[in-house]
């Protein structure tokens, strides 16, 4: 099950930060496909906002053929995205890096910086 | 009357005495059910009279108020309501409070609502000897145990701390997505209300000064900035300001705008201020509530 976080200040608008969320957790494989997303009374109830606008975002995601409604029942995944599950070999990678850049005693910022600056060069025009 | 308009107003008005103020003037909106409405404006806009009006509590001096496609009186049964100074007895107790709930709404009262509203009071407590907060989640679980089709809050959040602020809300919303309760809460803080709400109703000057889905009224308005001398003909200017040699606007484009402006979406705040400085713009529901 997957928990959103609505930032009020993040200029991002609310619905997109729930469908970009559930992607997020897809790609993580935090969902999987059979899964069921919250209904919208419990996410209205954890974060206090409009329903519409979970249901609105679960409508996305539908277009997207990312998860389907099944009426009386809820809103289940459809399929996963993309091939990054959280126990992947590249993820292992990505850790050891991580784990080498702290050593060689760079910054947040700066690892942040790097993996910005690299995911650019190799996935222009590809923003989520 | 359509079944799926929770308030319809034309030309309402309402004075206090033969010869008083007009609190509300000329108000026409329309809401539809199922949704969740922020009433905002200055104090002595109204706001509390539009409430009073609609709950039955007072009847129209001109014009109709139509609730639930009835009278206001005869949908009493199906309407919540919380005013502002939150009136309960003080000598009961929380739980005969809400036994007089369940007494005052026979088939209706949902008694474990109620009791989940108030889960952190003690039951024994008399209203009497509870704080601001307490008091409101009472009121609240008194109004929402009648599980009302139409709920209508006047500044319900303003004795709350952030916290029974944020799980109240969360209730709310949750009673909107489970059984498609309208609701129409009046606040002063907009901010609080940006992501509850998706229905706005500007009051100003016993006048309504916006009315409509926020999503449509925040589409139609754009926050402008561009040189002092430009002209921004033919737009609908709400307000506009000049700062040495740059001009920033909230305007209702009425066509493309040319390249030398900047733009970007106004948030709910900026598009209320901006209504309420000029409240002399003209509404642009006016036209399709007619």
């Amino acid at each position: 099950m997957v928990e959103y976080r609505i930032d009020r200040h993040s200029g991002v608008a609310t619905y997109v930060q729930i469908v970009q969320q559930t992607k997020q957790a897809l790609r993580l494989g935090l969902l999987r496909p059979g899964d069921r997303l919250p209904t919208a009374r419990e996410v209205v109830e954890a974060t206090a906002i409009n329903p519409n606008t979970v249901l609105k975002a679960y409508r996305e995601l539908e277009r997207e053929g990312l998860v389907e409604a099944r009426r009386g029942l809820g809103t289940f995944v459809r399929r996963a995205l993309g091939a990054a599950p959280a126990d992947s070999p590249l993820r292992t990678e990505l850790e050891d890096w991580a784990r080498r850049a702290d050593a060689a005693g760079l910054e947040r910022e700066d690892v942040a910086a790097l993996f910005t600056a690299v995911l650019d060069k190799h996935f222009q025009g590809d923003p989520s | 009357m359509s079944s799926d308009t929770a308030l319809r107003a034309d030309a309402l008005g309402k004075r206090f005495g033969r010869r008083g103020r007009w609190a509300l003037r000329d108000c026409a909106f329309n809401l539809p059910t199922g949704r969740v409405c922020a009433v905002v404006g200055p104090n002595g806009a109204g706001k509390s009279t539009l409430l009073a009006l609609a709950a039955g509590l007072t009847g129209p001096t001109a014009g109709a108020l139509t609730v639930l496609g009835t009278t206001a009186a005869q949908a009493r049964p199906r309407v919540g309501y919380v005013a502002q100074d939150k009136p309960l007895y003080p000598q009961l107790t929380v739980a005969e409070t809400l036994r007089m709930g369940a007494d005052l709404n026979p088939g209706r009262w949902d008694a474990e609502l109620a009791g989940h509203i108030v889960k952190e009071l003690d039951a024994t407590a008399r209203v009497r000897t509870l704080s601001g907060g307490q008091r409101t989640r009472v009121a609240l679980a008194l109004a929402l145990g009648k599980r009302p089709e139409l709920l209508l809050l006047d500044e319900p959040m303003a004795d709350l701390d952030p916290l029974a602020r944020h799980e109240l809300m969360g209730t709310l919303m949750g009673q909107a997505a489970m059984h498609g309760t309208t609701i129409v809460l009046s606040s002063h803080v907009i901010a609080e209300l940006e992501d509850s709400c998706d229905h706005l109703l500007l009051v100003a000057g016993g006048q309504v000064r916006l009315a409509g889905e926020i999503d449509e009224l925040l589409g139609a308005h754009l926050r402008v900035s561009g040189a002092a001398s430009a002209d921004l003909a033919p737009h609908t200017v709400i307000e506009s300001r000049v700062t040495g040699r740059q001009l920033t606007a909230l305007i209702r484009p009425a066509g493309p705008l040319t390249d030398d402006w900047r733009t970007a979406a106004p948030s709910l705040e900026e598009l209320v201020l901006a209504h309420l400085r000029d409240a002399g713009a003209p509404n642009p529901t006016e036209e399709r509530a007619a």
